[in-house]
């Protein structure tokens, strides 16, 4: 009986995990540098959602405008982050990304505040029945898988059937080239980082009603996602979907079978095992090197 | 280009530095310094502040009856963060720089121990208003300089157990726990105050801070048959475990430590925060005695945002540090100077003094801890409120 709600659960937590995590393969196809100041975007949409709804704007309108502010913070994360080190050939913005990332979320704490805040919902007040049987679930939970394969399949329609999506693919498999084209690379990069940053934001604000807001929840969330843009392969949106709701069914069922205690020890083994038998990740692909 | 500096101007540069030193020793002499170090900044500031104020008002009181030694008592504070570290840098600079005469400190249990060699060291009292670790004042010293107004993690243990098992008549516990040093200090000793109840224990388990969900650990328990939780974890936490427990529908008691006192608890755990009972020393809406009058009349004068006992919050903080300063002006009055060693023994000297949790009697003659299970109060929250149990006749009675 236990087990259902577990995997339920596992699935919309590993569905959180895996919009952080497309976040990372987004901007690590488009130029080769990863975002790791996407723990703090999902906070940034969490701590927004919680301060626009409580000065009395309406629910789907502080929404819009979190996603957007996520939006412009990745633009950020692009300009002072990445774009100084990417023009110097420099993978200092490695470092960069995780001081900006730090940053904020001790910014965002003056303003906020230290203490965690409720996010109530009405999709987390009530569990799902079917019939005479409760799941033991919320509806919000049935919710984050679909809107995180609605936004996954989004995106791969985007980047196949729009000349902006076409032309960020180009960018990816040839920056020098798209450039001669005349694609705005620049440009893209950029893009490619706000979308990262607004997926992360989305996150956020669908985990908020599950738990609370506080400027630290980023932390573990970002790194759990990276842990599934590996494990699925960076360069491969499918395959971190699969890697994020394997990595949430996995939690949920360990904790579930052995105890908490051996949670995080077996996840990450896991991750190791996967990624020395297939160093590429599930569905990544090796890079060819010319020599 | 070299600048040449006229001897006459080192000369009085000298002479006016010695002064400033001097001027300097003489401000130390006139006052009586008392050092604090708590979290007055990061995710427990809130419950620093509270230490800070109960404080502060038994200083002003001290002083507004003339100080002690013909001196006037001076609090210096410092921000430890909640970090071991920066405790240890702070209680350095408040024993060899700023000479204090008694340091309080200890939100944190590591902080707390990470201050007990050094003060034991510089033989000064240290004085801990919150921090619950049993160790803290077992720490194996002789003699031993730490003193504590609050609760004990061992004797906290006990108390849960009798708690549970009084009102709820529980045969079978779980522990849900939260995933630190505290969590797992409190393990064992609720494991061992189950032993002693002849209670089997239905399972253990633990959970992490970041944790966003705790149906899968609060799953095993209820398939163990648990009849009760026994919670050992911060806010935020506690009340991620409500949360599950109503998304699995799972009604179930829950007794806890006092983590949920310290924040925003009823927010966060919604419309079911009151299933949780949790251990306390103080109310603030407990029995109305003269000094609790006394000290909420000065923390509404003093605190513009204290309008009543529901805004002394966390009020265990705010209680604990007022009678501990207080019991603190007694030892140096008994010592008759601020010598380290004197107001040590000043502590075990103490008699009778009449506080805002009870009417202490001897508290140090027999040991480093002034409360004990017989003065925890067992409390609830009522909207925002924390709000002492309605069990006449089940609590224990408070020590003369």
């Amino acid at each position: 009986m236990e087990v259902l709600p577990a995997l339920l659960t596992g699935l919309a937590l590993g569905s959180i995990y895996g919009l952080i995590a497309l976040g990372f393969h987004i901007t690590a196809s488009v130029c080769g540098a990863v975002n790791f100041a996407q723990g703090s975007s999902a906070m940034l949409g969490a701590v927004l959602l919680w301060m626009l709804t409580q000065a009395g704007w309406p629910v789907p309108a502080a929404v819009v405008i979190a996603v957007t502010a996520c939006a412009l913070y990745g633009l950020i994360v692009e300009r002072a982050a990445i774009r100084p080190f990417l023009m110097r050939k420099s993978d200092a913005w490695l470092m960069a990304t995780v001081a900006l990332g730090l940053v904020c979320d001790n910014g965002m704490m003056l303003v906020f505040g230290a203490e965690p805040r409720s996010v109530p919902s009405p999709l987390a007040q009530d569990a799902v029945r079917v019939g005479d049987i409760d799941l033991a679930i919320y509806p919000l939970h049935l919710l984050i898988p679909l809107v995180m394969l609605a936004l996954a399949g989004g995106i791969d329609l985007f980047r196949r059937r729009t000349l902006h999506g076409v032309a960020m693919l180009a960018v990816a498999q040839n920056r020098d080239a798209a450039a001669i084209m005349g694609i705005p690379v620049g440009r893209v990069i950029a893009a490619a980082f706000g979308l990262s940053s607004a997926l992360a934001g989305i996150a956020g604000m669908l985990v908020a009603p599950l738990s609370h807001v506080e400027t630290g929840m980023g932390v573990t969330l970002g790194l759990k996602a990276f842990a599934v843009a590996i494990l699925g392969g960076l360069d491969n949106a499918r395959g971190v979907v699969v890697a994020a709701l394997l990595f949430g069914l996995v939690e949920a069922l360990v904790t579930l079978g052995v105890g908490s205690g051996y949670t995080q020890i077996v996840t990450f083994m896991l991750v190791i095992i996967v990624l020395a038998v297939r160093p590429d990740g599930l569905l990544g692909r090796a890079k060819v090197r010319k020599v | 280009m070299a600048i040449l500096v006229p001897r006459r101007t080192i000369l009085a540069g000298m002479i006016g530095g010695a002064a400033a030193a001097l001027g300097g020793c003489s401000r130390s002499s006139d006052r009586i310094g008392v050092g604090l170090i708590t979290a007055l900044t990061a995710q427990s500031a809130k419950s620093g502040e509270a230490i800070s104020r109960g404080i502060t008002i038994a200083i002003d009181e001290i002083n507004a009856a003339g100080g002690l030694l013909n001196r006037k008592l001076e609090l210096i504070r410092r921000d430890d963060e909640s970090s071991p570290a920066k405790g240890v840098i702070a209680a350095r600079e408040l024993l060899y720089k700023e000479g204090v005469a008694v340091l309080f400190g200890g939100l944190d249990t590591p902080v707390a121990r990470a201050i007990v060699p050094i003060a034991t060291a510089a033989r000064t009292p240290f004085v801990v208003p919150w921090a619950a670790g049993t160790v803290i004042t077992h720490n194996g010293t002789d003699p031993n300089y730490v003193f504590r107004v609050s609760a004990v993690d061992e004797l906290v243990d006990k108390a849960m157990v009798a708690f549970a098992r009084r009102t709820y008549a529980v045969r079978r516990p779980g522990l849900i726990l939260l995933n630190t040093a505290w969590g797992q200090s409190n393990e064992k000793g609720l494991k061992a105050a189950l032993a002693a109840a002849g209670l089997p224990l239905a399972g253990s388990e633990k959970f992490e801070h970041s944790d966003l969900d705790v149906t899968p650990q609060l799953g095993r328990l209820r398939a163990a048959g648990a009849d009760c939780l026994l919670m050992v974890a911060t806010v935020g936490p506690s009340a991620q475990v409500v949360k599950s427990l109503d998304q699995m529908g799972w009604d179930v008691p829950i007794v806890s430590h006092w983590g949920p006192a310290g924040g925003r608890f009823s927010e966060l755990a919604g419309s079911h925060a009151n299933r949780v009972k949790f251990v306390q020393t103080y109310s603030f809406f407990g029995a109305d005695t003269p000094v609790r009058a006394r000290v909420l009349a000065a923390l509404k004068a003093k605190y513009p945002d204290i309008t009543g006992p529901q805004d002394v919050t966390p009020a265990v903080g705010v209680a604990n540090a007022y009678d501990a300063m207080h019991l603190a002006g007694l030892a140096i009055a008994a010592a008759g100077s601020q010598d380290g060693e004197a107001v040590r023994r000043g502590f075990i000297r103490i008699g009778r003094y009449e506080g805002l949790i009870k009417t202490y009697d001897a508290p140090f003659a027999h040991g480093q801890d002034a409360l004990d299970e017989h003065d925890y109060v067992w409390a609830e929250f009522d909207g925002g409120r924390i709000v002492p149990l309605p069990l006449p006749g089940t609590m224990p009675s408070k020590a003369a």
